[in-house]
């Protein structure tokens, strides 16, 4: 479905954001991609959808290069990828709506897009993601007035909207709460199954990346260090992706809902 | 206290200046050339002091005739001040439409490269640099006088002005906005009609009140070299003497200007 090839960015001023990363993503799975800050994670990311040029390597998506495509290619493809964003990203002076329907941008005509006139099923698909993302009735209000969960539920429809075939999703969570942030990780994870869609996840609450993820990739320094099953995270791992640190709090919680309970109730006596 | 200065082991307390020797040379010189250009430009104007102790008889004089104004001259006015609205609305319009191109090559963050950029910002000082009365000088030979004349001598001196402040707002868009928009693979239009026009539709509005607003006041002026509007009357009035015509003209004006200052006030503070 989608293989990077050696994939590699260098920043102007020669800092080496991404080496000759090779991935490979054959299956509709929740992939949990995790590092430490500056590992290389959004870049990653961007380099798939060419947001980031690639300095080197091939980022390959259903037989089609992408590091290969003019521009006008590119945007043709750039339609099948949706993102989820950090920041949301929403243009926040447009309604709920406007920002939905800016996922068939890639579709409609420029007229269409100006006077707001999307076709009727455009129009029926956003309400119905609405409705699936918890934001009956938001429609109309602006993007501004919305709450951080809230926002996020937008980019999530938004991204939806494309129909794509494969979801980047670069921290959805890290500007939001504890309790919101695994609300939204869950909704984005529940989709992409929904949907029989891949969905590459950059995040930085590893507890989250092994509740949820059926795949976690480590970053470090550029370098694809851990490719796995969550299952096989172990304190060693995650030192190889962060550094040593006393991991046993953050890998107690992937344990079953009763003994991780108990096991905290230990810690704390 | 006494006890710290003891602690410290007898050493000289130390010294803090907020400028040291050198710089205050410096200052001192720098406020010495001041001074002396300053008395330098007042004793090379050659001002002819018998004029200028003559000011407050002449501006008695002056009162006496202006009043009382001539208020059924106040007829006469209407049609050329509503000429003049009309020029200035019409050439901030067509000078706003006009500076939206220039602002988004004069933008850092949009102009596709340093040629472009290069070319916006000679239009934008080009425009700027000009005075409104001297584009209507230049405007009044090329369309012949009247109110032609006027819209485009207002439209293009708005161009520099409304292009600057728009190009300034597109600098400060959020990016991640932008990207979020290229992201669904649309092309740079639609980026810029959903991504970016939104975000410095506020400025755009903004800017253009405002400069509407000084566009009044240079329409009422910009008669005087024969580009239309109120300055027409006004100079006729002034040329022939009738100076409680010119009384009744410059409170038309004022009123004028003070209802545009209150109307983009107002349209400002409803818009952002």
């Amino acid at each position: 479905m989608l293989r990077l090839e050696g994939l590699s960015k260098t920043y102007e001023g020669g800092i080496a954001a991404l080496d000759s990363c090779s991935l490979e993503f054959a299956r509709a799975e929740v992939v949990a991609i995790i590092g430490p800050s500056g590992a290389g994670k959004s870049t990653l990311i961007r380099c798939i959808n060419r947001l980031v040029e690639p300095t080197a390597g091939r980022v390959v998506l259903d037989g089609g290069d992408l590091t290969a495509m003019s521009h006008r290619q590119l945007r043709r493809a750039r339609r099948e990828i949706a993102m989820i964003f950090q920041e949301f990203n929403l243009v926040e002076r447009l309604t709920v709506m406007e920002n939905v329907l800016s996922g068939r941008l890639g579709y409609v005509s420029i007229l269409q897009a100006a006077f707001r006139r999307f076709p009727p099923h455009d129009i029926d698909a956003a309400f119905a993601l609405l409705d699936r993302v918890g934001l009956e009735g938001f429609e109309n209000s602006r993007a501004d007035q919305l709450s951080g969960g809230q926002r996020q539920r937008v980019g999530i429809a938004r991204a939806l909207m494309q129909e794509p075939k494969i979801l980047l999703v670069d921290e959805p969570t890290s500007a939001l709460d504890p309790k919101t942030a695994r609300t939204i990780f869950e909704l984005i994870c529940g989709l992409a199954r929904e949907r029989g869609l891949p969905a590459l996840i950059n995040i930085h609450d590893v507890g989250l990346a092994l509740m949820f993820a059926e795949r976690v990739v480590g970053l470090a320094r550029g370098h694809v260090v851990f490719d796995g099953p969550p299952a096989a995270v172990d304190e060693a791992v995650l030192t190889r992706i962060y550094g040593a640190a006393d991991w046993r709090q953050t890998l107690r919680r992937e344990e079953p809902e009763a003994g991780a309970g108990s096991a905290r109730r230990e810690a704390a006596s | 206290m006494t006890g710290t200065r003891q602690e410290a082991g007898g050493r000289p307390p130390r010294v803090w200046e907020r400028y040291s020797r050198r710089q205050r040379m410096w200052q001192f010189a720098a406020y010495l050339g001041g001074v002396m250009a300053i008395v330098w430009a007042a004793t090379a104007m050659d001002i002819y002091w018998p004029f200028v102790l003559d000011a407050p008889e002449q501006i008695g004089d002056l009162a006496g005739r202006m009043v009382p104004p001539d208020w059924p001259f106040f007829l006469d006015i209407v049609d050329p001040m509503i000429e003049t609205i009309n020029i200035a609305t019409i050439g901030t319009l067509v000078g706003g439409l006009l500076s939206i191109p220039v602002a988004l090559l004069a933008a850092q963050n949009l102009t596709p490269n340093k040629a472009t950029l290069w070319l916006a910002r000679v239009i934008v000082v080009g425009s700027r640099s000009v005075n409104e009365l001297v584009w209507a000088l230049i405007f009044a030979v090329v369309f012949g006088p009247g109110p032609a004349a006027g819209m485009v001598a207002i439209a293009v001196s708005s161009i520099g002005f409304t292009a600057k402040l728009v190009a300034e707002g597109i600098e400060e868009i959020e990016p991640g906005q932008v990207e979020a928009i290229r992201a669904t693979g649309a092309g740079p239009a639609k980026v810029l009609i959903y991504g970016i026009l939104p975000q410095i539709m506020p400025v755009i509005v903004g800017v253009m009140t405002f400069r509407w607003d000084i566009n009044i006041r240079q329409s009422a002026i910009i008669g005087l070299v024969g580009a239309g509007g109120i300055g027409i009357t006004l100079n006729t009035a002034m040329n022939s003497f009738a100076w409680r015509e010119v009384t009744v003209i410059l409170i038309a004006i004022f009123a004028i200007v003070a209802a545009s200052e209150w109307i983009s006030a107002t349209l400002r503070k409803r818009m952002i």
